[in-house]
């Protein structure tokens, strides 16, 4: 409806703020009186820590404390927790060792701190963090996965023996077993999704305050989901019971995932506000990032399908270790178990599937949800197992995939999930008729007369997004329900306010959710604000992840909306003397259906707050809450094709062209979604191209800043051709998918399937830096 | 970063002795280098001496055989330079691809060579082209300034005033950034001299710095042709490896870039 409804391009509302400069990020909030904080972080990646002398520090000018971890534990703050309980094979729980906010005792990887200096300016804070004497027992530390599982390994916690946090699994192993004694056909792979960096462009950061007066706690923070911080920080820190705690998360400069996690840094500056009772403020700087923001990836697989004569597969028998660092993050454990495993069936008929999982703590930086969480690891693996098995079986990739995909709905998976709708074919075609597939091999054949190696790519990902419903996510071992709330408030004048329980970061939630509002109710999106991240507005929500803002929050909106629209409609009809049935909302008016009688959108409004005339009986005002829990995930899906060419003299990568089509359900705004797209494929470009964190074998992190962290840049990236194949979601209002996270579910596959096909070598991991495909180009 | 005194100094002599005066004195010239360390409290100058600004650091001046670049004088001037884009097509045109346009707008030549980083660009030119160091006190040869890592034949308070280029008869540079930094993972600059003598030298790929490439030089000298390195083979050994690029990768490197490099000279 109007032209700022569902479907249109708007521009985005927040955009005027962020291009102007004139966001408002958690470091623009200054306080009277306000300090800072700087941490003293261990240089060493396991070591005891034998005392810290901080004599000479608290002599030094402007210093007000020095906190140690031993103060954390005294005043029983509590650990550090991992909200999602998994169950090993054996029926065990997982074994994890505790995390303090301050190492009291241990560390267990390079960045952790120990301490903390608050000061009055905040060189006044790195100036005294020098004079700290920390005295540490250096201990022998490991950083790869596959060595931290080795016996005579260094050994992190003595809860975790032979560093394993879980050995997990899913699936019928019998059956597979079954499958591929009857196989034609077995392909195997072994490959390694590499550890990357988030590197949002805002650094995390806190501003904590305790007002002594009313016992009361104000912390501004770089967070994708206040609510949950509030409820971490009171029922799990035990820092401030949630009413005594008010948590703002303000503009936000990029999450990805890493700023759902409720950090040390910023539990210590609300713990330490009320120690030296003055506002603290801590800003990390980007090796603090570096060091401490939650890496994502890092699993090491060997996989193994099974196909029959005629190259239908039979099954899929998966073993995965992934590394979780020193500690277990908030969502770590649900990772590469129930967002990666559960995803093992793609877009295939897979009859039988069995994965195995092995959580494995190492002396490196903790990893959790980074976007995509698990579904890039599990798509990445899945469609080089397809490319791998059509060269091994000689036949077209396309053809393989085709042969095997799923064309009923909806489809119950070997591997809990029930994709509810979808249409494979649709996308891939359009991406192939995009990228002119058929005409690749005449391309190839010029290519290799002007010296180049050309190379096409296929990866047809899906994901689930929404993670819910909470009943389903409960019974699996999350900690939390996942649905999402909104509140709607048409104010007496008729402008209204939408308060999502979700936080946008670069989401674009202050236009896309008016335009719901201006497609059910005719009014121009200026008319409609957004209120979001702060507790003390907004009633709890679980926030903004796993490309839930608009499959979740956007139908507890539309829920919200519906009530609103009938008590409105009540109102109308009464004012209008009509019947309630026959009242339509147009253009801002609610009209009497067949009649030229109606009543603005604000007289309603007005008559609901002056309440002279409502019906009888009716309470006055005109606000109204939903709280929504799905019935299932939603599954997004499409195919990405990419064409490259490989110069064999230094085994540079140069992009021909990138095509990607995805089926999101219903755009609310094309635009915003393109944007979310270009962003998520520059992300799995990266992984599979530029990024990955490297540490040496003292558990020191070699990529700690970007000389050698290679973020993408944008001339590292082709121009995407995008397009969409739309498939309406059954399971929820909008018809809507979620589309956050589906550029790097399905690129990095693509960009190596291409580069394999180009040198005939599918030996080859990611990053797949030119002095790699060099070396497998060369030997 | 700690606590400096900052001093824009008027004239070369004016920075001299104001360098003297500071107990541990720098010279700053576009920061590009120097005030990242110092940021990163890697560095702590009692004194910083702005030397950005002094007239008599800044300019190109073309004349005879000779490119003359004043030490201030940023990569961004370098590269647009129509005199050098002439005289020396090459040089303008590494200068254009050092790091990205707020770095060239600011950092210098005299910066550069200064602080002789083993993955910086101008080097290889430097070397390739035999250029001559002025300094305050003497004129040094390129042969004798590099001298391995970050380090360089200048003495405590000397500063570069000018780079002094001959012109070739021909000159090309290719460079394989590294994928992060976008420094040289490798980078090589080929000469053939107005009196008929080839210089190669590359950037990025030794463990001592920026250095000559005899087996290329001695190739290009029997037949100045991309073709004539088929054959070549450079040796991995002294050459550095990281998570860029291994020594043998850089060894190719250096002949990759060094064909390319002829061709882009023609
Ligand atoms: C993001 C980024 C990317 C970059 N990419 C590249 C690249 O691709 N290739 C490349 O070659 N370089 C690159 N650089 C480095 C850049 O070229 C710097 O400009 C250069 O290394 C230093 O020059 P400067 O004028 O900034 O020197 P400064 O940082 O001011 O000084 C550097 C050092 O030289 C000394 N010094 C400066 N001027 C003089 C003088 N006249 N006499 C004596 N000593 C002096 C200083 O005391 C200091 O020790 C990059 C830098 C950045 C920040």
């Amino acid at each position: 409806m109007g032209v700022e409804g569902i479907g249109a391009r708007v521009v985005r509302k927040e955009d005027r703020r962020f291009i102007t400069g004139q966001g408002r990020y958690v470091d623009d909030v200054k306080m009277v009186g306000m300090s800072y904080a700087h941490f003293i972080r261990s240089p060493h990646a396991h070591a005891k820590v034998k005392g810290i002398n901080s004599t000479e520090a608290m002599k030094m000018p402007g210093v007000i404390a020095v906190l140690t971890g031993q103060q954390i534990v005294d005043d029983k703050v509590g650990n550090l927790i991992c909200g999602w309980a998994i169950t090993s094979k054996d029926g065990s729980p997982m074994k994890m060792g505790a995390w303090p906010a301050m190492a009291p005792e241990t560390v267990r990887f390079v960045g952790q701190a120990v301490a903390v200096v608050i000061a009055e300016t905040k060189n006044q804070a790195k100036d005294a963090a020098e004079a700290v004497v920390v005295d540490y027992e250096e201990l022998p530390a490991v950083a790869d996965v596959r060595a931290a599982i080795k016996s005579g390994a260094p050994q992190l916690h003595p809860e975790a023996p032979g560093n394993i946090v879980y050995d997990w699994h899913i699936g019928d192993e019998a059956a597979v077993g079954d499958a591929f004694s009857k196989a034609a056909n077995v392909v195997t792979l072994e490959l390694t999704n590499n550890r990357l960096v988030p590197n949002a462009m805002e650094p995390r950061a806190a501003v904590a305050h305790y007002d002594q007066a009313e016992e009361h706690y104000t912390l501004y923070t770089t967070s994708q989901n206040p609510h949950v911080a509030r409820l971490v920080l009171s029922a799990f820190y035990n820092i401030a019971p949630e009413h005594k705690l008010r948590v703002i998360a303000p503009d936000v400069g990029g999450g990805f995932g890493s700023k759902i996690y409720i950090y040390p840094e910023e539990m210590v500056a609300l713990w330490a506000s009320k120690k030296v009772n003055r506002p603290v403020k801590w800003t990390g700087d980007r090796s603090e990032a570096f060091l401490t923001d939650a890496h994502g990836r890092d699993h090491v697989s060997k996989a193994e399908m099974a196909f029959d004569k005629d190259n239908k597969i039979l099954g899929l028998r998966v073993k995965t270790h992934a590394n979780f660092g020193a500690y277990m993050s908030l969502f770590s454990s649900a990772v590469p178990t129930y967002l990666y495993a559960t995803l093992l069936s793609g877009q295939y008929v897979i009859p039988a599937i069995y994965a195995e999982v092995i959580g494995v703590y190492t002396n490196t930086t903790p990893v959790d949800a980074y976007r995509g969480a698990g579904r890039p690891e599990a798509s990445y693996l899945l469609e080089r197992m397809m490319e791998t098995a059509a060269r091994q079986l000689k036949v077209d990739p396309t053809e393989l995939r085709k042969k095997n995909f799923i064309n009923q709905f909806p489809y119950q998976t070997p591997v809990i999930m029930a994709y509810d709708i979808g249409d494979f074919h649709a996308s891939i075609d359009a991406a192939m008729k995009a990228i002119d597939y058929a005409g690749f091999a005449a391309r190839k054949a010029k290519a290799k007369a002007d010296g180049k190696l050309r190379g096409i790519g296929v990866s047809c990902y899906i994901e689930a997004c929404g993670i819910a419903p909470s009943k389903a996510v409960g019974s699996l071992g999350a900690g939390v329900g996942l649905w999402e709330s909104a509140e709607i408030r048409v104010n007496p004048v008729g402008t209204i306010e939408v308060l999502p329980g979700s936080h946008s970061h670069g989401q674009g939630h202050e236009t896309t959710f008016c335009q719901i509002i201006a497609e059910r109710l005719g009014v121009p999106i200026s008319q409609v604000s957004i209120v979001h991240g702060d507790t003390d507005k907004v009633q709890f929500g679980m926030g903004t992840y796993g490309s839930r803002s608009i499959a979740v929050g956007g139908a507890a909106i539309v829920k919200a909306m519906e009530k609103v629209e009938a008590k409105a409609k009540k109102i109308a009809a009464h004012a209008l003397e009509a019947s309630e049935s026959d009242i339509v909302i147009e253009n801002g008016e609610f009209k009497v259906t067949g009649t030229d009688k109606a009543i603005a959108l604000p007289m309603v409004a007005l008559a609901a707050y002056t309440a002279h005339n409502l019906p009888d009986g009716m309470e006055p005002g005109l606000k109204e809450t939903a709280f929504y829990d799905p019935t299932n995930f939603t599954f997004p899906a499409g195919a990405y094709i990419c064409e490259l060419e490989v110069d064999p003299g230094t085994g540079k990568t140069s992009f021909v062209n990138f095509v990607a089509a995805d089926d999101f359900g219903r755009l609310i705004n094309p635009m915003i979604v393109e944007g979310q797209v270009h962003g998520g494929l520059a992300q799995g470009i990266g992984q599979a191209l530029l990024e990955g964190a490297v540490y040496d074998d003292t558990g020191q992190l070699v990529t700690a800043s970007f000389m050698d962290y290679t973020m993408p840049r944008a001339d590292d990236l082709p121009s995407f051709q995008l397009s969409h194949t739309t498939t309406l979601c059954p399971g929820n209002p909008l018809g809507v998918k979620g589309c956050g996270e589906a550029g790097a579910i399905g690129a990095s596959a693509a960009v190596i399937n291409a580069i394999t096909d180009a040198i005939g070598n599918n030996k080859l991991e990611m990053p797949a830096t030119p002095d790699r495909v060099w070396h497998a180009i060369h030997g | 970063m700690y606590e400096t005194n900052y001093h824009r100094a008027s004239s070369i002599d004016d920075a001299v002795a104001q360098f003297a005066k500071g107990t541990d004195s720098k010279f700053l010239s576009g920061g590009q280098t120097l005030l990242p360390v110092m940021k990163q409290r890697l560095a702590a100058p009692s004194d910083v001496i702005d030397v950005a600004k002094i007239k008599d650091m800044i300019g190109i001046d073309v004349s005879g055989d000779t490119v003359t670049i004043k030490a201030a004088t940023p990569h961004y001037d370098v590269a647009q330079s129509d005199a050098v884009k002439k005289a020396i097509p090459a040089l303008a045109s590494l200068a254009s691809e050092i790091g990205d346009p707020a770095v060239r707008y600011r950092g210098t030549i005299g910066g550069s060579l200064a602080n002789n980083d083993p993955a910086a660009d101008y080097p290889a030119a430097v070397l390739a082209l035999g250029a001559t160091i002025k300094t305050n006190k003497r004129s040094i040869a390129a042969e004798d300034f590099f001298k391995g890592l970050f380090s360089t034949a200048l003495e405590d308070g000397e500063i570069i005033t000018a780079v002094s280029f001959p012109v070739p008869a021909k000159a090309g540079y290719a460079k394989f950034p590294n994928p992060a930094s976008r420094f040289a993972l490798t980078g090589v600059f080929v000469a053939k001299t107005k009196a008929g003598d080839v210089r190669v030298a590359a950037t990025g790929a030794s463990q001592s710095g920026v250095m000559r490439v005899g087996p290329i030089e001695q190739a290009l000298k029997a037949n100045w042709a991309a073709s004539a390195l088929d054959s070549v083979t450079i040796a991995a050994s002294g050459l550095l490896a990281d998570i860029h690029g291994s020594a043998d990768y850089r060894a190719n490197l250096v002949k990759v870039m060094g064909q390319r490099a002829v061709t882009a000279a023609g």
